[in-house]
C-alpha cells in the first residue's frame, strides 16, 4: 500500500531523515517508534506532502506520489491525523467532520456514521466547537476526521500522547477495530506496551535511520528495547 | 434634535466605512495579507459605474452592482496569483509590494479616465429622502446603508452555511490540517481574495452616489477601512460592523461639536482607535479557545 524509498528530508540546512525506507503492504499495521527528535514526525510529513523531501520517492497504493499535492493524497485514500490533537477550532464538531467529508469527492455520508459508531462520545457533542472540547476529546474528532474521507491508508502520529488514560483505551480500542476491518495503519508510538497489543510489523528510526525493523514479535528482543529507552 | 440628525450622519458614514472594510475582513482579517491595493479595487468599482454609465443611463449604480464585484474580484485574483501568493508569510514586503501595486493603478486610472473627478449620476428613485419631523435623510444615504447592512447578511450566511464558506473558515483556522483534510487550501486562497476583493468594488460602486469618482477615491478610505478592521478584531465579521458605525458616529459629532471640523473628527477617531489598542491589542472580539490559548 505504502512504499517509501531513500528519503532524504531536510529543514533548510539541517538535515533529518537519511535514506529511510518504509513498507506498508496492505492491510498491515506498522508501528514506528523510536525516541524523540528522530525523525518520525518528519516522515509522516513527507508521506503526506506536507514537507518536501530532498531525494527519495513515495509510492502509495502503486503509484509515484513524491510530487503530488497533499490534497490530492488525501483524496486518493491517505488519511493522516497529526501529532496533538489537531482540529478546526472554531468550528463545531459537526462542521470539522463536514469539511473534511466535503473536500473527498468520493466519500459517503454514511462514513460519518461510521466514525462516529467508532466513538460514540463525539455524537452528544456534535454542535459543540472544537476549540472547547478536551483534549482527548479533541483528537476523537482528529481521527474521525481523518476517518470520514475514507482513507485507504491511515497515518496515526501519536495518537495517545497527554491523553487521558480512560481515552487512550478507547483510542486503542478503535484502532485496534480499524485494523481488523482492513484499513492499512501507520502509527507513531512511544508506548512499547501499546505497540505490542496493536502492531504487525514494527519499524525504529535513530538519528534519522532505520536502525531495526521486523515483525511485531521481534519487539520483545531486549536490544530492540534498548534502542527505545532514553 | 441636533443629536438625532448627527447619529443619522455617523450611522451613514458607518456604513460606507464597513462597505470599505468589509473586503478586508476577508484579505486582512482571515488570510492575514495587508493589501494596500484594496483602495484601488474600490476606485475600481466605483469607475465600473461610470463607464457602464452610457449603456445603463440613470441605473448604472443598479447595474454596475455585479460588474463591479466582479471586476474588482479578478482585479484581486490577478494580484493574489501574479504576486501575493509569493509573499505569503512577508508582510512587510507585501505591504511594500501592495503599496506599489496601488500606485500603478491610482496611474493607470489618470491615463485612462484622465486626472480630473468624473460624476456618476444617481438613479432618479435615488434623489429626495424622507422626512422624519424635520429631519430628513437622503434616500442614497438609505440605499448605502441597505447595502452595508445586505452585505452583512450575505456574509455571514456564507461562511455559516455554504460549503466554501465552510471550506474558508477552516483553511483560515488551520491551513495544514485543512490540507490534509484534502482541502485544496490554493483555491480557497483564491476564491477568498476574489471575494474580498469583489466587495471593495460594491463599496466603490455605493461611493460614487455620494461624490465624485477620481484616481485617489480609495486611498481616502484604505487607511479607515484597515482602522475599522484592526479595532474590530482581526476576520469577526460583528467586530467590524460595530467598529464601522461606533467610528462613523464619533466622526460626526465630533465634527458638529468642534469648529475646525473634519480634521479634527479624524484625530480624536484615531486617538479613540489607538487609545483602544492600548487596552485590546487584539481588538473587539478576538478567536478564542483552548486549542489557540
Amino acid at each position: 500500500m505504502l512504499e517509501v524509498g531513500g528519503l532524504h528530508v531536510s529543514y533548510g540546512r539541517a538535515q533529518v531523515l537519511f535514506g529511510v525506507d518504509l513498507s506498508a503492504p496492505s492491510g498491515s499495521l506498522v508501528c514506528l517508534m523510536g525516541r524523540n527528535g528522530v525523525g518520525k514526525t518528519t516522515l509522516l510529513k513527507a508521506v503526506t506532502g506536507v514537507l518536501a523531501p530532498r531525494s527519495g520517492t513515495v509510492r502509495f497504493d502503486g503509484r509515484d506520489v513524491t510530487r503530488m499535492r497533499t490534497h490530492e493524497r488525501v483524496r486518493r485514500g491517505l488519511g493522516y491525523v497529526p501529532q496533538g490533537h489537531e482540529t478546526f477550532p472554531q468550528l463545531t464538531v459537526a462542521e470539522n467532520l463536514q469539511v473534511a467529508r466535503e473536500a473527498a469527492p468520493g466519500a459517503r455520508r454514511s462514513a460519518t456514521d461510521d466514525a462516529l459508531d467508532l466513538f460514540p462520545a463525539l455524537g452528544a457533542l456534535m454542535k459543540r466547537r472544537a476549540g472547547f472540547l478536551s483534549g482527548g476529546q479533541q483528537q476523537q474528532l482528529a481521527i474521525a476526521r481523518a476517518l470520514v474521507t475514507e482513507p485507504r491508508m491511515l497515518l496515526l502520529d501519536e495518537p495517545t500522547e497527554g491523553i487521558q488514560p480512560s481515552i487512550v483505551q478507547q483510542i486503542e480500542e478503535a484502532i485496534g477495530r480499524l485494523h481488523a476491518s482492513g484499513l492499512t495503519i501507520l502509527l507513531v508510538e512511544q508506548y512499547l506496551d501499546l505497540a505490542l497489543r496493536l502492531a504487525d510489523r514494527f519499524v525504529i528510526l535513530d538519528a534519522g535511520e532505520v536502525v531495526r525493523s521486523g515483525d511485531a514479535e521481534q519487539l520483545r528482543d531486549e536490544s530492540v528495547r534498548a534502542l527505545l529507552a532514553v | 434634535m441636533g443629536a438625532l440628525n448627527q447619529l443619522v450622519i455617523g450611522a451613514s458614514i458607518g456604513a460606507v466605512l464597513l462597505l470599505a472594510a468589509l473586503g478586508l475582513t476577508f484579505t486582512f482579517g482571515q488570510m492575514g495579507v495587508i493589501n494596500m491595493a484594496h483602495g484601488e479595487f474600490i476606485m475600481a468599482g466605483a469607475y465600473t459605474a461610470y463607464v457602464l454609465q452610457p449603456l445603463a443611463g440613470g441605473q448604472a449604480v443598479l447595474a454596475a452592482l455585479p460588474v463591479a464585484f466582479v471586476v474588482a474580484g479578478l482585479l484581486g485574483l490577478v494580484l493574489e496569483r501574479v504576486l501575493i501568493r509569493r509573499f505569503y508569510g512577508r508582510p512587510l514586503d507585501t505591504l511594500l509590494l501592495t503599496f506599489g501595486v496601488s500606485l500603478i493603478l491610482q496611474q493607470l486610472a489618470r491615463d485612462i479616465f484622465g486626472a480630473p473627478n468624473v460624476q456618476v449620476r444617481a438613479p432618479g428613485w435615488l434623489t429626495g429622502g424622507v422626512d422624519l419631523g424635520g429631519l430628513r435623510i437622503p434616500y442614497n444615504r438609505i440605499f448605502i446603508l441597505v447595502l452595508a447592512v445586505g452585505c452583512v447578511v450575505g456574509i455571514s450566511w456564507y461562511l455559516a452555511r455554504l460549503k466554501q464558506g465552510r471550506r474558508m473558515r477552516a483553511v483560515m483556522q488551520n491551513r495544514q490540517l485543512a490540507a490534509v483534510s484534502g482541502v485544496a487550501t490554493e483555491r480557497v486562497d483564491q476564491l477568498t481574495f476574489f471575494v474580498g476583493s469583489g466587495l471593495a468594488g460594491l463599496a466603490g460602486v455605493a461611493l460614487t452616489l455620494i461624490g465624485p469618482v477620481g484616481p485617489t477615491l480609495g486611498s481616502a478610505y484604505i487607511v479607515d477601512a484597515f482602522l475599522v478592521v484592526v479595532a474590530g478584531g482581526l476576520g469577526q465579521l460583528r467586530g467590524a460592523v460595530i467598529a464601522a458605525f461606533t467610528l462613523g458616529v464619533l466622526n460626526s459629532f465630533v465634527e458638529f461639536w468642534t469648529a475646525n471640523g473634519a480634521s479634527f473628527a479624524k484625530v480624536v477617531v484615531f486617538a479613540v482607535v489607538i487609545g483602544f489598542l492600548q487596552v485590546r491589542p487584539q481588538g473587539m472580539f478576538v478567536l478564542r479557545s483552548r486549542a489557540l490559548s
